[in-house]
């Protein structure tokens, strides 16, 4: 079934041809879309390739060039201080009150790298397979090898930088194997490697700040994209300090403005994680691709109640050690789990994946804890007419460890887990159930990191690029950092070679336009003056998110989704409160502003899953699964990147223009394999 | 349970700030101290009347955003953060008072929320080693021994999150600097930069308007990470021996 392409390239697949359209009517069917950055010849020289045939700008030029990078996470922040220290003017912006703070912070189990130093039979394309494979085919392959291509030059760097990674006696570097792989190349800091990444990055930011070539906006939030002439050239910012709507301009600008989870209101985002940016791009024409991809992540702590206003992870490295398990039988779910005895429990994931047991992808132990909740055998409080939550038995552990050895290697994270559930996790068993993590899907860019939008560069979990229909542990800290120290730097100067581009002033038609939207729609917020909260709309919002676009997705739910997203939207432009002026902090304005966008992606989403009938990565639609229950993946359909551009001003309803989308328009490019074969995954 | 909590309402870093009175039903114990806040915050807007603005952000105690000084004491009653105190620390009836960090180099932005970009500054000065992306030599060619890469690790767990500062009596940021001192000082990498590292820190530190260390503690006693004492000691030390070596 080899296809051969002009320049003598065998591919492994055919480009698909979808024959359903499950999302008729929701969508208007657009131009082929092809990635004109895509490197060819062998895989294992493509990067090396690039990074050469990409122009050099002359350092006495890179002061003249002006980089905007939105996000301070370990995408942005790497490639703040990476190209201040190439010698670029770089205005670096974040909305929390120092870089320090973005979410990358949070992240618990670790950092892949190919780095082999177990000699467990890892190299770069190991890494490079087992992503691809964990992406489910979803995902390009270039992007993939680079990534594990430079997977190790970020652990060097790291430990340049001062990043205490957990290390052997002998003083070596420590490595543990990660859920989804059977090799140990995930590099750690006990269980805040992200706490430490992000340090290290940010403290190399600093050092750019005082060396005169960054210059940092705190408490900013970008609220638009300016574009001029086509291209990306600057922001509209609001100092959410003193209200003041700022334009800052430049010469390209860099979305590093981190995921969408947020959209589900409960996640394990923080409370500030939003799609604005990104969405804003969007509207300005940068093209959304595979929005619907989300990952829900196994192991986070239960919802206890209506007040709950996040979901906290528990790292999926407790997988390791602790042993997943419901009761058989209905009867004991509401025993004490130790008066359960060994045959009453049910530890399903050894059961039904014997090989992989409680290490399956995380999506698997998602719908499988999901399926066993929906059975009646969940555990913990009752949630609307279920029990959701599975038990993380680390019983056997401290038999085999020691609660000393347990301790070492999780006692932060049990801590944790006792502040927030009043529960000790040494005597009774953790009660964990999934929650949305993170987002595969983000904004379309090609090889070079940029979007379709000329000057607009996306990277880290902003972007759609590396991960396919699911990421694999450890692997989001690795993206982020590849792209900002690594990638970036090397693509975004092929564009900056042609500049500095010429001066855009404040005054410009363009820039004014883009101002003025701005202020309206913040005036537009406070002058509603409705009877609710954007919180309550918010909820609302996830509420329906996580229904029917969330662990398992079917057409009708979908299209009750998109209704009930319509009908929301729809109340909140004419129901809003918020209360406060628009020249102070007020952060029920940044919130209207946030869940405005929400609303808007939401609805995306719903139709990018609706038109995806297949099952495939974190992607689950009840139409397509085995026999037995599994995804079922449809490459003859499916093997796209389903990049969506904004419906056109035009189409909008004119009575209603803040309400109605329009039908947004659906490129697909055609993910093509040369050094991998597409195979169904099995982890029994 | 019921509460009656008085929170600092200031509307900007100019206005006069004052306490106020409010009463708060239906609190569950399961509840954080900040969706308490949520809760009370939804009941304002519902009135008509301004929520009260507060700082937070990742609510898993690792970002440092939150903090707040709860009855007199910084993050509250509990060895953690703001955000991962649980309203089972509180009781039926229990009156909270609610203020900001109080501190010098902390002006107040509005009710609760402080300014901390005096500690991005201190680590401007100097809280970093110096290498440049692409420089590194391979990760395992300097080997850490175990014990000081612990250490290391230790102090490197700071959040930034201030309560130190706030609940010294002299405003002091010693513990902040001393974490990021040993953090960077206990590691191979660190050692060159090791002199001007705390004689910057340490500039910068008092042009801020921090205060001095007077060895009370009551900074490590706050400290939701638990970084101990000794790294103020660590800190002077590290100081002397930049001094005797001339900087």
């Amino acid at each position: 079934m080899a296809m051969t392409d002009a320049s003598g390239t065998v591919f492994t697949n055919q480009p698909s041809v979808q024959t359903s359209d499950d999302a008729s009517g929701y969508y208007t069917p657009g131009a082929p879309l092809v990635d004109a950055k895509a490197p060819t010849g062998p895989i294992a020289t493509r990067w090396t390739n690039r990074k050469f045939e990409n122009r050099l700008v002359n350092p006495a030029n890179r002061r003249k060039l002006t980089v905007i990078i939105v996000g301070t996470g370990l995408a942005g922040g790497s490639a703040a201080a990476t190209l201040g220290e190439a010698g670029y003017n770089v205005k670096s912006f974040c909305y929390q009150d120092s870089p320090r703070r973005a979410h990358s912070i949070a992240a618990q189990g670790g950092i892949n790298a190919a780095k082999n130093y177990k000699e467990d039979g890892d190299s770069t394309h190991r890494l490079f397979y087992d992503t691809v494979k964990g992406g489910d085919y979803r995902s390009r392959e270039s992007n993939v090898y680079r990534l594990a291509e430079v997977s190790a030059n970020i652990i060097d760097q790291c430990v340049a930088q001062g990043v205490p990674f957990a290390r052997e006696y002998g003083g070596l570097l420590d490595n543990r194997s990660f859920g989804g792989v059977q090799v140990s190349r995930t590099f750690y800091a006990r269980g805040q490697t992200g706490q430490q990444l992000l340090i290290g990055a940010y403290q190399a930011l600093e050092r750019q700040v005082a060396a005169g070539t960054v210059t940092t906006y705190t408490r900013h939030e970008m609220l638009d994209l300016v574009m001029v002439d086509g291209k990306a050239r600057g922001i509209i910012a609001r100092d959410m300090v003193t209200g003041a709507i700022e334009t800052h301009t430049a010469d390209v600008v860099v979305l590093a403005s981190g995921g969408y989870g947020n959209v589900f209101y409960l996640s394990t985002n923080a409370m500030g994680c939003n799609v604005t940016a990104a969405w804003r791009a969007h509207r300005k024409g940068a093209y959304m691709a595979n929005p619907c991809y989300t990952q829900i992540h196994p192991t986070c702590i239960p919802v206890s109640g209506e007040h709950q206003s996040k979901l906290t992870l528990m790292s999926e490295s407790l997988r390791n050690d602790g042993r997943i398990w419901v009761p058989k039988n209905k009867e004991d779910c509401d025993k004490d789990p130790r008066d359960i005895p060994e045959e009453d429990r049910d530890y399903y994931l050894e059961r039904i994946y014997p090989s992989f047991g409680n290490l399956v992808p995380r999506d698997i132990a998602s719908r499988q804890a999901k399926n066993m909740c929906d059975e009646g055998r969940g555990v913990g409080p009752m949630v609307g007419d279920f029990r959701r939550g599975v038990y993380l038995d680390f019983a056997d552990a401290i038999a085999r460890l020691g609660k000393a050895g347990i301790e070492e290697k999780y006692d932060n994270l049990l801590d944790m887990y006792e502040r927030i559930t009043g529960e000790n996790p040494y005597e009774v068993p953790m009660r964990i159930y999934p929650a949305v993590h993170y987002v595969m899907g983000g904004l379309w860019v090609d090889y070079d990191l940029q979007s379709n939008v000329p000057g607009l560069f996306v990277t880290g979990e902003a972007n759609f690029s590396d991960h396919g229909a699911n990421r694999l542990g450890a692997s989001a800290l690795m993206q982020g950092l590849a792209d900002g120290y690594f990638v970036l730097p090397n693509t975004i100067r092929e564009y900056l070679a042609d500049g500095p581009f010429e001066t855009v002033t404040e005054d410009h038609p363009e820039v004014v336009a883009a101002h003025e939207a701005v202020q309206a729609r913040i005036e537009r917020f406070l002058s509603i003056n409705g009877e609710r909260s954007a919180d309550s709309y918010h909820k609302e919002l996830g509420h329906l998110m996580w229904e029917y676009c969330g662990m398992e997705r079917t057409a009708e739910g979908l299209r009750k989704a998109i209704d009930g997203i319509r009908e929301l939207k729809r109340d909140f432009w004419s129901n809003l409160k918020v209360l406060g002026t628009a020249d102070s902090l007020n952060q029920s304005l940044e919130k209207a502003g946030r869940v405005a966008d929400f609303l808007e992606l939401g609805e995306l989403m719903c139709i990018d899953a609706l038109n995806r009938r297949e099952s495939c990565g974190g992607h689950f639609r009840g139409e397509s699964q085995t026999e037995d229950g599994e995804a079922l993946r449809i490459d003859e359909e499916f093997a796209y990147v389903a990049a969506w551009e904004f419906a056109s001003a035009h189409e909008n309803d004119p009575n209603e223009p803040q309400v109605s989308m329009g039908t947004p328009v659906l490129h697909k490019e055609d993910l093509l394999y040369t050094a991998i074969e597409m195979k169904q995954r099995s982890y029994k | 349970m019921k509460l009656t909590l008085n929170i600092w309402r200031q509307a900007d870093a100019a206005a006069t700030g004052e306490m106020r009175t409010y009463a708060l039903d239906g609190v569950s114990e399961d509840m954080s101290f900040l969706e308490m806040l949520d809760v009370l915050n939804e009941q304002l807007n519902a009135k008509g009347e301004e929520p009260i603005a507060f700082d937070s952000d990742c609510r898993e105690g690792i970002c440092g955003t939150c903090g707040l000084m709860i009855n007199g004491q910084a993050h509250g009653p509990e060895v953690t953060t703001t955000c991962q105190l649980h309203m089972r620390s509180f009781k039926d009836g229990d009156e909270i008072t609610i203020e900001p960090w109080r501190a010098d180099a902390f002006p107040v932005v509005k009710d609760l929320v402080v300014d901390r970009g005096a500690f991005d500054r201190i680590i401007q000065q100097g809280g970093f080693i110096s290498a440049n992306t692409g420089s590194a030599p391979e990760a395992n060619s300097v080997p850490v021994p175990r014990d000081k890469a612990m250490r290391s690790f230790n102090m490197a767990t700071c959040i930034g999150c201030g309560a130190c500062v706030a609940a010294c009596p002299n405003g002091s940021a010693s513990l902040f600097m001393g974490a990021k001192i040993t953090h960077l000082g206990e590691l191979p990498q660190g050692q060159p930069e090791r002199d001007s590292r705390v004689v910057n820190m340490v500039g910068q530190h008092d042009h801020e308007g921090f205060g001095g260390c007077t060895n009370i503690g009551e900074c490590a006693a706050a400290c939701p990470k638990e970084i101990p004492l000794d790294v103020i000691s660590q800190l002077n030390k590290d100081l002397r021996t930049a001094l005797k070596h001339g900087h």
